[in-house]
């Protein structure tokens, strides 16, 4: 009790400057609402955080345009901003400037550990068929390339179903977009 | 691109949405029935995109989208079409990807940013759907009942595009260029869809709660 205590408030107090670094750190505790193993900021969706005068304005980009989480993701960055003690606008960018090979590669790795192949890197042209049936796609549960593309589409719009020969195990490809 | 043709590939993309989720739970597949879900989702999610981008940050996209009557649409015929059987849906999906894909191409080089940079996000999904449908085609290309079902929607198809973007389609196509079955005009299915699409936005004007 005293004088810490006091200390520890502050920053709650609506406000109170609030630093560019705290945003993102509150920021990092908020999951995918789809896949929960990896957070907003690893998944790379967060674009950019300008704090002004108590007013955070956070740049979000949806990973799928028809991505249902949309919504929720959005309240979620706000709620971490109004807990900050700050006035919270999240603007929703919908240009190209967001890409699979924005994930962090912590989170390709939370990815990889919870059986979702981290997606292959974007190339200049978009993907073909015949580049998704080869054999180069690891499987997150043994490593084995010898995988092979059971349906393009899979439970959200940002995965891929695929089936690994060597251990039998189906496993969900994160689409390169 | 201005704003009708703007707002007839949202209505494009929201109705052909709907359309192409009628096959969920009955498509004949079950990698078929998460496909069609799945792009449905992703069209719906263009048209969304794209009525926001009209209406702009303080604008409501979703009356835009919904408190239209059925004639003010701007869709193109094709993708109000009701269709029932696997070749003629097929046709759809294909004969659309490859009118879409030149269309988006062109709206990649729109002067204005915001327009380009959208058509750009597009299109990266799009690639998906794209390889759905040529996979269908490779696959059907020679079956009787795919190519008359490719030749009927063949005007409908020509109604995507504007004038000047459709020589590409016939080249990509391989079929003779015909009278095109335009947007403007609706089909009787249209109404149909329109009385389900908008159901619960007429029967809960402020909003509803889930």
């Amino acid at each position: 009790m005293g004088g810490d205590d006091d200390g520890a408030a502050l920053g709650a107090v609506r406000g109170a400057v609030v630093a560019e670094a705290q945003v993102w750190e509150a920021l990092k505790e908020i999951p995918d609402p789809e896949i929960p193993v990896v957070s907003l900021v690893e998944l790379g969706v967060i674009r950019a955080v300008d704090v002004h005068d108590g007013h955070v304005r956070i740049e979000f980009t949806p990973t799928f345009l028809g991505c249902p989480a949309l919504e929720v993701m959005k309240r979620a960055m706000e709620e971490k901003v109004a807990e900050l003690g700050a006035e919270p606008e999240v603007d929703v960018v919908t240009d190209d400037s967001w890409s699979t090979d924005r994930i962090t590669p912590q989170g390709r790795e939370k990815l990889r550990a919870a059986g979702f192949a981290p997606p292959a890197p974007r190339e200049a042209a978009a993907p073909k068929l015949v580049q998704l049936q080869a054999s180069v796609f690891r499987c997150p549960y043994c490593g084995s390339t010898e995988t092979r593309l059971e349906n393009i589409f899979g439970p959200t719009p940002c995965r891929s179903l695929r089936y690994c020969e060597s251990c039998r195990q189906p496993f969900e490809q994160f689409k390169t977009i | 691109m201005n704003e009708q043709a703007l707002l007839g590939l949202a209505d494009d993309e929201l109705v052909l949405g709907w359309r192409d989720s009628e096959w969920t739970g009955i498509a004949p597949l079950l990698e078929e029935d998460v496909a069609f879900s799945s792009i449905a989702q992703n069209e719906i999610g263009h048209a969304r995109a794209v009525y926001e981008l009209i209406v702009g940050a303080d604008g409501d996209a979703d009356a835009l989208a919904l408190d239209r009557e059925p004639e003010e649409y701007r869709c193109a015929p094709l993708v109000e079409l009701h269709l029932l059987d696997w070749a003629h849906t097929i046709a759809r999906r294909w004969l659309y990807e490859v009118a879409d894909e030149i269309r988006i191409t062109a709206l990649k080089e729109d002067p204005d940013a915001a327009t380009a940079g959208l058509a750009a996000k597009i299109d990266r999904e799009e690639a998906y759907h794209r390889m759905h449908a040529e996979m269908w085609h490779e696959r059907l290309r020679e079956e009787p009942c795919f190519r008359q079902a490719v030749e009927e929607l063949w005007p409908y198809a020509l109604g995507v595009l504007p004038a000047e973007l459709r020589g590409e389609l016939v080249e990509r196509v391989g079929l003779v260029e015909v009278e095109p079955i335009d947007r403007g005009g609706h089909t009787e299915e249209l109404a149909l869809l329109w009385e389900e699409m908008t159901m619960v936005r007429r029967s809960a004007p402020s909003g509803a709660q889930w």
